[in-house]
Parts: structure tokens; sequence; C-alpha cells
């Protein structure tokens, strides 16, 4: 056991962590038969509220190029389908971050 | 349209599981290349760094991880720190794992190990659009993705220098942009406005006042706390469907 090093033990702990994590709340609700209407609201809202939390600080705590990109891609998603909004959204961010905005 | 169990044909649903991980692994390629790249500047092994993304697969986790075994920080907690930006995970299956009723046990806990955000999205995409979910789709989709990500991390760690400044090609902010068209993608559900609106004031707030990473669960949880108080309608399933290319 010495023999293996401590960051092997903390990498192979983590993946055990992360796999609980992706099966716990599986485990958790398949105890339950019905979905009560208020867990069945909560989970339908979780994509949403996880993502928009990937979203909001990147726009607000980046740069003033970061948080024009963002506004424009949210601006434009509206209207065009998502990979085209990507591929505006990169192009976008490499020129405003070019010119020194 | 719902197509019956007996319409569904493995191969092809394979072949769109591939085309679907597509996007995905466009996108994730600069973070699989910078993870090798960011892991053995901060002390791992090459070995270390492709047993890091082949066994957490979990890019987030992965940077505050990495950063933290460059400092001197206890064991316990940077496996604790992983644990907490990867708890997001724990509400993913809770709200999956219903809809994957067409694959068996042992197969569904295989299937969880790859539910990564993109994974996740992509399946709920599929399913509200009335497709249901298959091992075949499952897995067509994750393991290109997987793969790529082994094999980024070994790439990324062996030429670390060859991307020593992704912010000049945007790299560093693929991600957030990604993110935005996904909860866009999300608005013809039930309370989009208020939950996303909850969510990202309180996202901002918890970064701010409590700091990375604890602002994408604490953020979730107000958006979600947005949706348990609204009024529950007996919703009419919205002919609008969720334009979600992944």
């Amino acid at each position: 056991m010495s023999a293996v090093p401590v960051n092997i033990w903390i990498i192979l702990a983590s993946a055990l962590v992360t796999y609980l994590t992706r099966c716990g709340g599986y485990l958790l609700l398949s105890r339950f038969r019905r979905i009560p209407p208020r867990v069945d609201a909560a989970l339908n809202a979780v994509p949403a509220a996880v993502l928009a939390t990937l979203v909001a600080p990147a726009a607000v705590f980046n740069g003033t190029a970061e948080a024009l990109t963002l506004a424009a891609c949210l601006v434009i998603g509206l209207r065009i389908p998502m990979m085209a909004m990507f591929a505006i959204g990169w192009a976008l961010i490499v020129a405003l971050r070019a010119s020194g905005i | 349209m719902p197509l019956s169990d007996n319409e569904i044909r493995p191969r092809s649903e394979l072949r769109r599981g591939v085309r679907d991980s597509l996007p995905i692994v466009a996108a994730a390629a600069p973070f699989g290349l910078l993870f090798g790249a960011l892991a053995v500047d901060n002390g791992l092994s090459v070995g270390e760094a492709v047993l890091m993304s082949a066994t957490v697969y979990a890019g987030a986790s992965q940077m505050v991880g990495i950063e933290l075994f460059g400092s001197e920080v206890a064991p316990w907690l940077i496996v604790f720190s992983v644990f907490a930006v990867n708890f997001r995970h724990v509400l993913y299956s809770a709200a999956l794992g219903r809809k994957m009723g067409l694959i068996p046990g042992w197969r569904k806990a295989v299937a969880f190990f790859f539910l990564i955000d993109p994974q996740f999205a992509a399946a709920e995409a599929r399913s509200e659009k009335g497709h249901p979910l298959t091992m075949a789709w499952f897995m067509g989709m994750a393991l290109p993705i997987y793969l790529f990500w082994i094999l980024e991390a070994w790439l990324g760690a062996l030429f670390g220098s060859l991307i020593a400044n992704p912010e000049i090609y945007g790299l560093d902010f693929l991600l957030a942009i990604y993110f935005l068209g996904l909860v866009l993608g999300f608005r013809g559900r039930a309370n989009w406005l208020p939950v996303v609106l909850a969510a990202s004031v309180g996202s901002v707030g918890a970064y701010f006042f409590v700091g990375s990473p604890w602002h994408v669960s604490l953020g979730a949880l107000a958006g979600i706390a947005v949706a348990v108080v609204m009024p529950v309608r007996p919703e009419p399933e919205s002919g609008e469907a969720e334009n979600i290319p992944v």
C-alpha cells in the first residue's frame, strides 16, 4: 500500500465520490413509487438552474469582452440554432479580446 | 413523434448517439488538452493525469483538483472539493433515472458513470422530444466523448506548452457560451424564466460572498426553490419543442 503514491489514492477517491454523485440521486428517488408534483417541478427545473449558474458568473466576473459576448449570444440565441450561435460567439470573443476591450 | 419499442433499432440509435457526441467532442477538446497540460504543471505525472481523466471524468472538478494538488492541501480536502463541484450530478441522476426505464439494472450502473453535464442535457432533450432513452444511443454518445477526453489528457500532458495561451483563441470561454445555448434550449419548460433568473442571481451572489465552486450548488438551489414554490399547474405538455441540437 505504501508503494502506491498518495496522488493515486486521491485520484481514486475522487473518482469514487464522483461516481456516487452520479448514481446517488437515482438510488434515493427510486425508493418513492410516485413522484409528488412539487418534487417533479423541482426536478424539471434542475438542468436550466444548474446550467445558468455556470453562465451568469462567467458574464459578471470576467471582462467587458466576455460580458458583451454572452449578452450578444443571449439575444441571437433566442432566434437562431444553437451551433450557429456558438460559432458566432466564438468569433466574437476572439475579435473583442483582440481589439483590447 | 414517440417511437414504440419495436421501432427502436440499436444500430441507428448508436449512430444517432455518435452524431450527437460530435459537437461535445469538439467543444470539450480544448479543456481536455488544457487539463493534461495543467495537471503536469501542478506536479502530476503523465500517467496520473490520464488516470484522473479516465476515472473522475468531470472537467471542472478535475481542474479544481489539480489546482489543489499544486498547493499543500490535505488529501481529504481535495477529495471533498471534487465532491462539492460534482454534487450537481445527484440532481442529474435523480432527474434522468426515471427516464431510463428501458436500460436494465447493471447497464444503468454503467451508464451513470458517463453522466456528465452535456450527456445529461442531451439525454433530457432527447427524452423531451419523445425518444425513449436506449443504451445504444446513450453509449453511442458517451464513448466518443470519453475516449477523446482520455486521449486529450495524454496529449495535453505531453505537449502542454503548445497551448500556453488559450485566451488568445477564446478557448477558455467556449464552455460558457455552450452552456448559455443549453439554458436557452430549455426555455419551453414551466417556470423557465423565474428559475433561470433566480439561479443566475443566486450563483453570482454565492460566487461573490462564498466563492467557487459553491456558486453552482447554491445558485441551482435558488432556482429549484423558485420552481418548488411556484403554483403547480397541470402542465398540458406544450407543443413547443426544446430546440437543443445535442
